[in-house]
């Protein structure tokens, strides 16, 4: 039943998209000004349909109903209710239906909102959004269809993985899918807004809200994602520059420009053809990430069962993108004056724009080069985190220094430069950096120099906040947080990597063992039984020889059997200055357990700077809702 | 006489070109720097000249029985089924580290059968083979 009600309801989805691109296009003929009602009716039960499809989707999770293939190879009735619901979107099927919620969604949303642009550019972004619509229905019909049956229909299911059953991992994809296909309806836009002749101003006004909602739910999946990797995969990193995290980097980078640049197009009608590029830019490589990590050519949590027929779809919908985008942007592009005083805010947009590019290059070169000396000859390489750290660190602090600077210039020309405050505040960083080099010993020049521009960085905006905050104008606070936030992050990053503390041993049951400034006792064993999985939990105490502190530690091996396989969990004690990390494992037929044990300072404080910076994203889309 | 109009472009653009051509240098110096090649133990049997010290990946599957553990570390032996080689390492292995499982080692070679790791690579599912083996066994399994 359930299956023939889905696919009813996306068969649905495609025949309203057929028919908007066709009423559209007859639309574009007829002068008057206003877009007629049936085509808003149209769009609203599209939007209908598609969250409809999705929820019977995850209905037929909730119910256990097995007589669909991707419920049965996905789930399994002894799940917990949360992680039935999240396995909707935990395989490949399910979130391509997500995938396509969020693209008619956009589409609807962005048709009403606009209702003050010219008809004729919102008519041409619903036929091109409407296209990507098509490509990606007949795309789950055909290959991936969460609604496919199963004949007989199988007791039990199989399962889902184990390691994504966990809280951050449930909510991860929707987020990063808001933040990657809602790049979709400004990538429809910038198309459209070539073919209409929409340009400047007006265009930038159309998309900046999209843009900022997209940036920060993008922003807020990737920290997401990197927060579970921290607890879950048990090594305490957090990022660890694998291909499958640069995928999702590589439109973050693009995305950040333009929404920098975006703010120049519409005060000062300038960078059009660029902000164009990187609106068409930001979703391929949304798409592009979506094949690396679909296709099986990366291998990682996200590659569900490969299937080759998957990429070479993406592959080929991603090739006429592409293609239908360069077409487009040469054949209407015309030629822009630019003017530039170099003493003005766009200019530090601009290199705002150059690093972006420059960091978006390093990241794209690394990822892919190995996958095409692969194809071309056949030689196995991989490119490790020491590339990423000579290449992107040092520049990180001019981009800090700049990000102190550039605010303070006004559009157009202005006069200031150094002021004697600049010079205190540089002072007083190299300061508070000595005082860091004084209490945790050594490091190098370069850490040095991040560790000065950041905290110059984090003062600066510190005191910019306190003028907003007396004035009462909020003006410039989304700005001045979102920066506060990066300085932050970058300074505890670099606190967290140069002081953490790090071993690994094997132990016996009873034994203990001395590292640095802790004694590590590992007291005994016990066995736990829950609803979808067996624990052999682990009992430490661990202390803290110079402050003559206890802490105990439970790190977790988990047994599941739907389907079987083994997880170590991290214990983790999180406390304001560090955050201990101790996990347990277990090597075949042996009395020793493998225990890795690590003292990480400031981390839960990356975490806060990175939401920070979030934070400046959403207060920033209040204040565009205030404007309007 | 040029306008000072289309100078300061020429200026411009000139430090544009200049700045990108170092930069992707740059990267391109970096990245040769810091590519790590993947081997079979087969193929280092039979290369001529084994660089040691200089950072690689091995991979194979773990050898039945072959995993020996003290207090320190762990050591046991990759084998591609005709070929094997010795992988000392203290550290964590990862949750599916397990004997006659694939593997894949970052590490340094010591001579032609001895690898000392400082990671090993984990892999998130239970079926999973790094793409370099499976072709390595199927190599194996056509001779």
């Amino acid at each position: 039943m359930l299956n023939n009600t889905g696919h009813l309801l996306i068969f649905l989805v495609m025949v309203l998209s057929l028919t908007i691109i066709y009423k559209s296009y007859l639309e574009l003929k007829i002068s008057s000004q206003k877009i007629s009602n049936s085509i808003y009716q149209l769009s609203l039960f599209q939007s209908t349909f598609a969250i409809s499809s999705f929820l019977v989707l995850i209905v037929a999770f909730i119910n256990s109903d097995f007589s669909l293939i991707n419920v049965y190879e996905n789930s399994h009735s002894a799940k917990p209710l949360f992680y039935k619901i999240a396995g909707a979107w935990g395989n490949h099927e399910g979130s391509l239906l997500l995938w396509i919620n969020i693209l008619v969604i956009f589409s609807y949303f962005f048709l009403i909102f606009n209702f003050n642009h010219l008809k004729k550019f919102r008519l041409l972004t619903l036929i091109i959004q409407n296209l990507l619509i098509l490509g990606f229905v007949i795309f789950l019909l055909k290959n991936s269809n969460p609604f496919s049956a199963l004949e007989p229909v199988p007791s039990e299911g199989l399962g889902l993985n184990p390691i994504l059953q966990d809280p951050a991992l449930a909510i991860h994809p929707p987020l990063l899918y808001l933040g990657f296909v809602g790049c979709s309806i400004y990538f429809s836009a910038a198309m459209a807004s070539m073919l209409a002749n929409y340009r400047g101003k007006s265009f930038a006004l159309s998309i900046k809200s999209w843009v900022l909602i997209s940036w920060c739910f993008q922003t807020l999946g990737i920290i997401v994602g990197s927060i579970w990797a921290y607890y879950e995969l048990g090594w305490g990193g957090f990022w660890f520059w694998d291909p499958v995290e640069n995928a999702s980097l590589l439109p973050w980078f693009a995305i950040t420009a333009l929404m920098h640049s975006v703010m120049v197009l519409e005060k000062r009608d300038n960078l059009y053809s660029w902000v164009i590029i990187l609106c068409l830019l930001t979703f391929i490589l949304s798409v592009t990430g979506t094949f690396l990590v679909r296709s099986g050519i990366l291998n990682s949590v996200h590659t569900f069962a490969s299937d080759p027929a998957r990429g070479i779809y993406i592959l080929i919908f991603l090739s006429l993108m592409i293609l239908s985008s360069l077409l487009i942007f040469f054949k209407f592009y015309k030629k822009e004056n630019y003017s530039f005083n170099f003493k003005s805010k766009e200019t530090f947009i601009l290199i705002n724009n150059w690093f972006m590019t420059f960091f978006l290059v390093t990241v794209f070169i690394g990822t892919l080069y190995p996958i095409f000396l692969d194809v071309l000859t056949d030689v196995k390489i991989s490119v490790g985190p020491p590339f990423y750290n000579i290449v992107i660190i040092p520049l990180v602090i001019p981009l800090l220094l700049l990000m102190v600077f550039g605010p303070q210039f006004n559009w157009i020309n202005s006069n200031k430069f150094f002021s004697t405050k600049l010079i205190i505040l540089i002072l007083g960083a190299v300061g508070v950096n000595l005082f860091i080099f004084f209490i945790f010993g050594s490091y190098s020049f370069l850490t040095n120099l991040i560790f000065i521009s950041s905290i110059f960085l984090i003062f600066y905006s510190l005191i910019e906040l306190k003028k907003v905050l007396q004035k009462k104008i909020k003006y410039n606070l989304p700005r001045i947080i979102s920066h506060l936030g990066f300085g932050m992050m970058v300074l505890f990053i670099g606190i967290n990597h140069q002081y953490s503390l790090e071993d690994d041993f094997n132990l016996k049951v009873g034994e203990e063992k001395k590292f640095s400034h802790y004694e590590i006792f590992f007291d005994d064993i016990k066995l736990k039984e829950e609803k979808n999985y067996k624990a052999v939990i682990g009992n430490f105490r661990v202390k803290n020889i110079k402050n003559d502190t206890t802490q105990l530690l439970n790190p977790e091996i988990r047994i599941y059997a739907n389907p079987e396989t083994l997880t170590y969990e991290a214990a983790i004690k999180t406390r304001i200055s560090s955050d201990l990390y101790l996990t347990m494992s277990n090597i075949s037929r042996s009395d020793f357990y493998n225990i890795k044990f690590q003292n990480k300072p400031f981390m839960i404080w990356i975490w806060i700077s990175a939401l920070t910076i979030v934070l400046g994203g959403f207060l920033q889309l209040l204040n565009r809702r205030n404007e309007n | 006489m040029l306008s000072s109009k289309v100078k300061n472009r020429i200026i411009f653009l000139t430090t544009v070109a200049l700045i990108t051509l170092v930069a992707i240098f740059f990267i391109i110096q970096s990245l040769d720097k810091n590519i790590l090649y993947f081997s079979s133990p087969t193929e280092i049997k039979q290369s001529e000249d084994v660089v040691t010290g200089k950072k690689m990946r091995i991979g194979g599957m773990v050898k039945k029985n072959s995993i020996k553990i003290s207090e320190n570390n762990i050591q046991f032996i990759v084998t591609d089924f005709n070929n094997e080689i010795i992988v000392n390492f203290s550290g964590t292995v990862p949750n599916l580290f397990a004997e006659e499982k694939g593997v894949v080692a970052e590490g340094k070679l010591k001579d032609k059968s001895f690898f000392e790791a400082d990671r090993i690579l984990a892999k998130h599912d239970e079926n999973y083979m790094p793409p370099e083996i499976k072709k390595i066994m199927n190599n194996s399994n056509a001779k």
